[in-house]
């Protein structure tokens, strides 16, 4: 066991070509992930962090394309691997978990066949050996008689049993990495913090890493080590829960933790963050949140924070806290 | 499942019991056949004698009463014109046209599907465009202008085909049929090719908007992030989910196929169902025209249990209702 990270972006540029112009998704985004460490990757809707997701899978379908920066997979680069090297990848050494699963799980297919094809994919496996496996996967996660269970379709579960299936299939060939794109979104709560429970337990008991993507702060209060906040693109804070939590130093991560309800007093007025996120083809010059912010000044207009730091990073020129 | 089927067929019953009526009144409707049949200079009792042989001297309701209860007992009456049961004159004829019908519907999946796919899994490419471009064509092109076009090509010019009649019959388990012969192979290409074009056409179009509406789906996505091999994402996944509009639409086009070959029958010389009917109809003949919309009224019945059938096999989320709600 080593120190080395099991995934390091560096720099990731993904961009959509579209007929309006070349909207960058993900602008120079950059994190790593360790063995059994737990990453939460939060931000609005549109603000790049599913499309990171994506760009880790290789997945990004034109006219999406990985422009620049790398994908380092246990020192393999991702972004520069055909599509086959990929597939081996995908689904073996990496997998993912969607945000809905009514939507994720094939309608016409059963559980059996869906969970099957992802181990023989990845292995020459007798149907017998991985149809146990399959099995063990469900009891793993939670799911009672998975035997008969298999053999039915996703329509017969329930939004959080079709979750727990889409997360035992992504264990199921034990990858090193997970990429959980907003899984309990969808869900209710009391599902949802089951599932949290469940994942939490299983990343730490088979020391997986595990990249939790959300928009929801009080989830990945509960559940991860380190917290990258995305806004338009790019990381604009950095460092592990505490730190971020407890003394956030970007005003939009500030923004973000004022406005979740629980935190408030009751009667008083939630804060919301001023105005709406901007299109990310007509991002404003200079730092992309400073029409949002009350902190922002003539320095915002004319160009863009830089990234300070290291394990713990900001960008912005008037951060609330001192960051090393 | 029985009980659906056991269901569908009683209603199927009352179907063809109306289906009955409205055919057999409005037969009556459009003409008197003693006039086509009977010498312009026959006398009043060669008259009386040939309509009473006919059975057409007892009131409309009595007729109807005497062929539902002959109906019951498997005889649909006698053609008028050749004297002998009208099925029998059907059935006759059903083999020429039922070959022709499925190898127009094998060609329409045959060629259909893949093209349709393909068209749908990468829609930018040229083949993609060419193929959509000829499907249009195929769409709305005339069926007995591309007929006659196709005999001038293929018969008259490169005399590559023959143009007319079914060619040599071959047998094969007891079957008679064209389709073990090569020379009957030769005859049935162009009448079959020129039935099916209008619906490998709709095949493809379908085919193409399944493939277009399922590709950017999650579960698609999903499957890619497991690892599958796009073969299998596209073959397996993504082609059950498209097959079931397109069962649907070849369920019916079986049905169609039957019963409209008239057009490709009637250019092509082909000695089926259709020529039949449209012979019947220009000589008055209603055994046989009532025989014949019946047997085509089941046919359809028969089709669309199969296809509601094979609906529940294609989508696990389809069940077969047996309360009929």
């Amino acid at each position: 066991m080593t120190n080395e990270a099991t995934l390091r972006v560096e720099n990731l540029q993904t961009h959509f070509d579209t007929k309006a112009g070349t909207v960058r998704a993900v602008d120079g985004v950059s994190f790593d992930v360790r063995q059994g460490q737990i990453l939460g990757l939060v931000g609005e809707s549109g603000s790049g962090k599913s499309v990171t997701g994506f760009s880790i899978m290789g997945l990004v379908d034109p006219p999406g394309r990985i422009a620049g920066g790398r994908v380092l997979f246990q020192g393999r680069d991702i972004a520069k691997m055909g599509e086959e090297e990929l597939r081996q990848l995908r689904g073996n050494r990496i997998a993912m978990i969607f945000q809905d699963p009514m939507m994720t799980l094939n309608p016409v297919l059963k559980v059996e066949t869906q969970m099957i094809e992802a181990v023989q994919a990845h292995g020459n496996v007798d149907r017998k050996t991985a149809w146990t496996r399959a099995r063990d996967a469900l009891g793993q996660v939670g799911i009672p008689s998975p035997e008969e269970r298999l053999n039915s379709y996703p329509h017969q579960f329930s939004g959080g049993m079709r979750q727990r299936v889409a997360i035992a299939i992504a264990l199921l060939n034990k990858p090193d990495l997970i990429v959980a794109d907003e899984p309990t979104t969808a869900l209710d709560v009391t599902i949802q913090g089951q599932i949290l429970y469940e994942v939490q337990k299983l990343a730490r008991e088979t020391r997986t890493a595990l990249i939790w993507i959300t928009h929801d702060l009080s989830v990945v209060a509960s559940l991860a080590d380190e917290i990258c906040v995305m806004y338009a693109g790019r990381i604009v804070e950095r460092g592990s829960v505490d730190q971020v939590l407890d003394a956030p130093a970007h005003p939009y991560t500030a923004g973000l933790i004022g406005s979740v309800p629980s935190r408030n007093v009751k009667g008083t007025k939630l804060v919301q963050i001023p105005g709406v996120m901007p299109s990310m083809l007509n991002l404003p010059s200079g730092c992309a949140f400073r029409l949002r912010c009350t902190h922002a000044d003539a320095t915002c207009e004319a160009s863009a924070p830089p990234a300070s730091g290291d394990a713990r990073q900001v960008r912005c020129f008037h951060p609330l806290t001192a960051v090393a | 499942m029985s009980v659906f089927i056991i269901r569908r067929l009683s209603q199927s019953a009352l179907v063809l019991l109306i289906m009955s009526l409205l055919v057999f009144f409005g037969v009556f409707a459009i003409g008197d056949p003693i006039e086509i049949f009977i010498a312009a200079d026959a006398d009043q009792a060669e008259r009386e004698r040939a309509i009473a042989a006919l059975g057409l001297d007892k009131p409309i309701w009595l007729q109807y009463f005497y062929f539902l209860a002959n109906a019951l007992g498997g005889d649909l009456g006698r053609s008028f014109v050749f004297n002998i049961p009208a099925i029998d004159l059907i059935l006759l004829r059903l083999p020429a046209t039922l070959e022709l019908a499925f190898c127009a519907v094998f060609l329409s999946v045959a060629f259909g599907i893949p093209l349709g796919m393909y068209a749908g899994y990468r829609p930018d490419s040229r083949a993609a465009k060419t193929i959509m471009a000829t499907s249009i064509a195929g769409f709305s092109l005339p069926t007995f202008w591309v007929g006659l076009m196709m005999i001038l090509v293929f018969a008259v010019e490169l005399g590559w085909l023959p143009a007319s009649g079914r060619g040599e019959l071959g047998t094969f388990l007891g079957i008679q049929s064209s389709l073990f012969t090569l020379n009957g192979l030769a005859h049935l290409a162009l009448p079959a090719l020129n039935l099916a074009l209008f619906n490998i056409s709709l095949v493809i179009r379908l085919t193409r908007a399944g493939m277009r509406e399922n590709m950017p789906m999650d579960y698609v996505k999903f499957a890619r992030a497991k690892g599958l091999t796009q073969r299998r994402v596209v073959f397996v996944h993504v082609m059950k989910n498209i097959m079931i509009p397109v069962v649907t639409v070849i369920g019916l086009e079986i049905g169609q196929v039957i019963a409209f070959a008239v057009v490709t029958e009637t250019i092509f010389a082909w000695p089926g169902m259709g020529k039949l009917i449209i012979d019947s109809i220009n000589n008055l003949d209603r055994p046989v025209i009532v025989a014949y919309l019946l047997i085509i009224v089941l046919m359809f019945i028969v089709i669309n249990l199969v296809v509601d059938v094979l609906y529940s096999v294609l989508d696990p989320r389809v069940r077969l209702s047996d309360t009929g709600k």
